[in-house]
C-alpha cells in the first residue's frame, strides 16, 4: 500500500493544480446591455476533478496497482495521470502514449479482464489549454462484472490519440463518431472516415465552437430566436 | 480505344469509346463481380440503412454499412436546453424503445445529483413497468418486421396488432403513444391515471392470449427455420470482440443480462430468468425474443402487484416538477389544483414555478455513465455536467449503433437472401444508431 500512495503523490506531483476545465462568466447570457442585475461580474472556474486518494476500496487499487507496475516496467511511470473515483466509478486519466499498453493489460490481465469496450465518446473542454479535447472509454469486464472508464486528452493543436481498435475492434465506429464530431485523429485506426456526417462536411459539429445553427420562429407575432441564440441562464 | 496494364492496384482497364467488348470480359481466375448499394430506401433494411454489398455471383464477399442517415443531432441539442427538457429529446432517438433512453438518461442524471437513493418507491415501480411493456412492444416489432422482411406478412400483422394493445396503455398512462418524455429526473412526470392497473391486468390477459399466435406460427415452420437457422452466424467470440450485447450475446449462450448482472430500478428483486440459446444464429434470437415477451409480462405483473400508493417524484422541492400533470379540456397540462395556488395564493410558489420550469436545476459538475439493458442490448448515457442547468455534454451508447459493427462478419461469405436475415436479427433501429 505504501507503494501505491507513494506512486499516487509523484502523480499529483507531475500535475500540479488541477486544469482548468471551463470559465462560466455572468449569469443570464445578457451582453448587449447594461448590467443591472449585477451578476453580470460573476466568474466561475471549473476544475478537473480532484485526484481520489487511496485506499480506492473494492478492486480499484488492485487495478491501479497492475496498471502502474506494467507501465513502471515499461519505463513510462507517469502514464496514469490522476485516479479518480466519481459516484462509485473508476475512472482512470492515462496518458495518450501509454493507451495501448493500458488497454491491452486492462483487456489480457487474468486479474482485469476488461473484454468488451463499450463506448468511446468525446468532450470538448475549450478553455482546458494544452487538453481541449478529452476522449472517454469505458470498458466492461462480464468475467468479473466490474466496469472501468479511461480518459485520454489532446490538444487541439495535435488532435491524436492512438487508436484501441487492434484491442478492442468493437470501437471501429465509435472512434470514427468521435472524430466525426470533435475532430480527434486516432492514429493507425483501419479507416478513419466519417460516420455520421457526410463525407465532405466542414467542421467537427459537437465541439463547443461548432454553433447549433437554426433559424429565428415566429410565434404569436414575437420573433423566437434559434436555441443557442436564446438568452438563457447559465 | 481500349488498353489493358497492370499496375499495382491490380490489372487496370482504360476504356475510351463503346469498345467494351474488346476489352477481356472478366480477368482470368475472377468472377464477376458486382457492387450493390441496399438502401437506405429499402423496405428490408430495418429503416434508412445503408448496405454496401458485394457480390460474386449471389454470395456476398464483402459487406459494409453506411449510416447516417438518421443523424438529427440531439447530443448536440441537449446541450441546448435544461436537463428535464433533455428528455424529450433522448426519448426520440431509439424510438422503439422511448422508455429506455428516458431511464438511463435520469438515472444518469441522478446519479451526479446525488438522489438515486431518493427516488420514491412508486416511481421506481412505475418505470419498471412501462420499460417492461416497452421491451415487449419493442420485441413485437422486432418479430414483425422481421418476419416481413422474410416474407411472413401474417407475423408482422400478429406482432403489430399486439404491439398496438401496449401503446394504447402507453397511451392512457402518459397521453402519447411514443416518444413519451414521461420518466423525469427524480421520477416520472405523473401518477398512474385511475383505472390504470385494471387496464394493464386486463392487457396482459388479452396479450397472452394472442402472444401463442406468433410462435405457433413460426417456431416450427419449415421455411421459417430454413430462412433462419445457421444463418447470421457470430459466436461469443466475435460478440465480445466487437462489443455486441443483448438477444445477440444471449443467443451465444452467455446469460449476460444487465437486470441481473448490474441491477438498476430494483431490477434484483423481481422474478425472471435471462432467457439463451446457444445456437448463435438468427433463429436463435428470435426464440429468444419470444421467451423474453414472456419474462417482460412476468415481470409487469410482480410490478402491478407492488404498486403502492406514494409520490412519484423526488421530496426535494429544488429538483421535482412543481407541478403534477393532469388531464384538461385542453388535454394534458398543469394540474388546476397546482395552478390555483401559483395564481391565487402563494406568490413564493409562483416564483419557484417560474424558476425551476424557465432556469431548471442545476446539477454538480461531474461524469456519470448509466447503462441498463434495453431490447437490443446495453444502452448507457454518459453524461457530463458543469455544474449548470443544461447539459454541458451527453453522449449515449446505443446497441443499435454498436450492434450494427457486426453486419460484415455476420454475411460476408453468406447468400444476399441471408444478410436481410442477419440485419433483422440484430434489429438496429436508425433513429438509435444516428441520433
Amino acid at each position: 500500500m505504501t507503494d501505491l500512495e507513494h506512486a499516487d503523490r509523484a502523480d499529483l506531483e507531475a500535475v500540479g493544480e488541477p486544469a482548468v476545465l471551463a470559465i462560466g462568466r455572468g449569469a443570464f447570457g445578457v451582453r448587449d446591455s447594461g448590467d443591472t442585475s449585477g451578476f453580470g461580474g460573476l466568474v466561475r472556474t471549473l476544475t478537473a476533478p480532484p485526484a481520489a486518494t487511496p485506499p480506492y476500496g473494492g478492486w480499484f487499487d488492485e487495478a491501479c496497482a497492475l496498471i502502474r507496475e506494467r507501465l513502471d516496467r515499461l519505463g513510462a511511470p507517469g502514464g496514469v495521470e490522476r485516479v479518480i473515483v466519481e459516484h462509485g466509478a473508476l475512472r482512470l486519466l492515462v496518458a495518450r502514449q501509454c493507451l495501448l499498453e493500458v488497454a491491452q493489460l486492462l483487456r489480457d490481465h487474468p486479474r482485469l479482464r476488461f473484454e468488451m469496450c463499450m463506448s468511446v465518446s468525446g468532450v470538448h473542454w475549450p478553455a482546458d489549454h494544452g487538453a481541449e479535447l478529452h476522449a472517454l472509454y469505458h470498458l466492461l469486464s462480464v468475467t468479473h462484472n466490474r466496469r472501468i472508464a479511461l480518459e485520454v486528452t489532446c490538444p487541439d493543436a495535435d488532435p491524436h490519440i492512438p487508436s484501441i481498435v487492434p484491442v478492442y475492434p468493437g470501437a471501429d465506429w465509435h472512434e470514427r463518431e468521435t472524430y466525426d464530431f470533435f475532430g480527434i485523429i486516432f492514429d493507425d485506426h483501419p479507416h478513419l472516415t466519417r460516420i455520421e456526417m457526410p463525407d465532405d462536411w466542414p467542421g467537427h459539429p459537437q465541439r463547443k465552437d461548432y454553433p447549433l445553427g437554426g433559424i429565428p420562429v415566429e410565434y404569436k407575432g414575437a420573433l423566437i430566436p434559434a436555441p443557442d441564440e436564446r438568452r438563457a441562464y447559465q | 480505344m481500349s488498353t489493358a496494364e497492370t499496375a499495382t492496384q491490380g490489372r487496370v482497364f482504360t476504356v475510351t469509346g463503346g469498345d467494351w467488348d474488346t476489352v477481356t470480359g472478366a480477368p482470368e481466375g475472377e468472377q464477376e463481380r458486382i457492387v450493390v448499394n441496399m438502401g437506405p430506401q429499402h423496405p428490408s433494411t430495418h429503416g434508412v440503412l445503408r448496405l454496401i454489398l458485394e457480390l460474386e455471383g449471389e454470395t456476398v464477399t464483402d459487406a459494409r454499412c453506411g449510416i447516417g442517415y438518421l443523424h438529427t443531432g440531439i447530443e448536440k441539442n441537449l446541450e441546448y436546453r435544461t436537463w428535464t427538457q433533455g428528455v424529450t429529446f433522448v426519448t426520440r432517438m431509439d424510438y422503439l424503445s422511448p422508455f429506455f433512453n428516458e431511464t438511463s438518461y435520469c438515472l444518469a442524471v441522478e446519479q451526479l445529483l446525488g438522489i438515486t437513493e431518493e427516488i420514491p418507491e412508486r416511481a421506481t415501480t412505475i418505470r419498471v413497468l412501462l420499460m417492461e411493456l416497452n421491451r415487449v412492444s419493442s420485441h413485437l416489432v422486432a418479430l414483425a418486421t422481421g418476419g416481413m422482411e422474410l416474407g411472413a406478412l401474417t407475423a408482422m400483422t400478429f406482432g403489430f396488432r399486439e404491439r398496438e394493445v401496449i401503446l394504447d396503455l402507453f397511451e392512457t398512462i402518459t397521453g402519447l403513444r411514443m416518444n413519451n418524455a414521461f420518466i423525469r429526473p427524480g421520477g416520472v412526470a405523473a401518477d398512474l391515471p385511475p383505472g390504470a392497473e385494471i387496464a394493464i391486468r386486463e392487457t396482459l390477459r388479452v396479450l397472452r392470449s394472442r402472444l401463442r399466435d406468433t410462435p405457433s406460427l413460426l417456431v416450427d415452420n419449415p421455411i421459417w427455420t430454413g430462412r433462419t437457422s445457421g444463418v447470421g452466424y457470430l459466436d461469443l467470440t466475435g460478440c465480445i470482440a466487437l462489443g455486441i450485447t443483448g438477444p445477440v450475446l444471449r443467443a451465444t449462450g452467455l446469460p449476460w443480462d444487465l437486470r441481473k448482472a448490474q441491477p438498476y430500478c430494483g431490477y434484483d428483486s423481481y422474478e425472471f430468468d435471462v432467457i439463451t440459446r446457444d445456437t448463435c444464429d438468427a433463429y436463435g434470437r428470435f426464440l429468444i425474443r419470444l421467451d423474453e415477451i414472456e419474462q417482460s409480462l412476468r415481470i409487469v405483473e410482480q410490478a402491478l402487484d407492488r404498486l403502492r400508493p406514494g409520490p412519484v417524484m423526488v421530496a426535494d422541492p429544488r429538483i421535482a416538477w412543481p407541478a403534477q400533470l393532469a388531464i384538461g379540456t385542453d388535454g394534458i397540462g398543469n394540474s388546476l389544483d397546482h395552478i390555483r395556488e401559483i395564481m391565487g395564493t402563494s406568490m413564493e410558489a409562483l416564483i419557484h414555478h417560474f424558476k425551476l420550469v424557465t432556469e431548471g436545476f442545476r446539477v454538480p459538475a461531474g461524469q456519470a455513465y448509466a447503462p441498463i439493458e434495453s431490447p437490443r442490448g446495453e444502452l448507457g448515457a454518459v453524461i457530463t455536467s458543469d455544474g449548470g442547468t443544461r447539459p454541458y455534454r451527453v453522449h449515449f451508447r446505443d446497441p443499435s449503433f454498436n450492434n450494427l459493427q457486426a453486419v460484415a462478419a455476420m454475411s460476408e461469405g453468406a447468400m444476399i437472401a441471408d444478410v436481410v436475415a442477419a440485419v433483422a436479427s440484430l434489429d438496429p433501429v436508425m433513429g438509435g444508431v444516428d441520433r
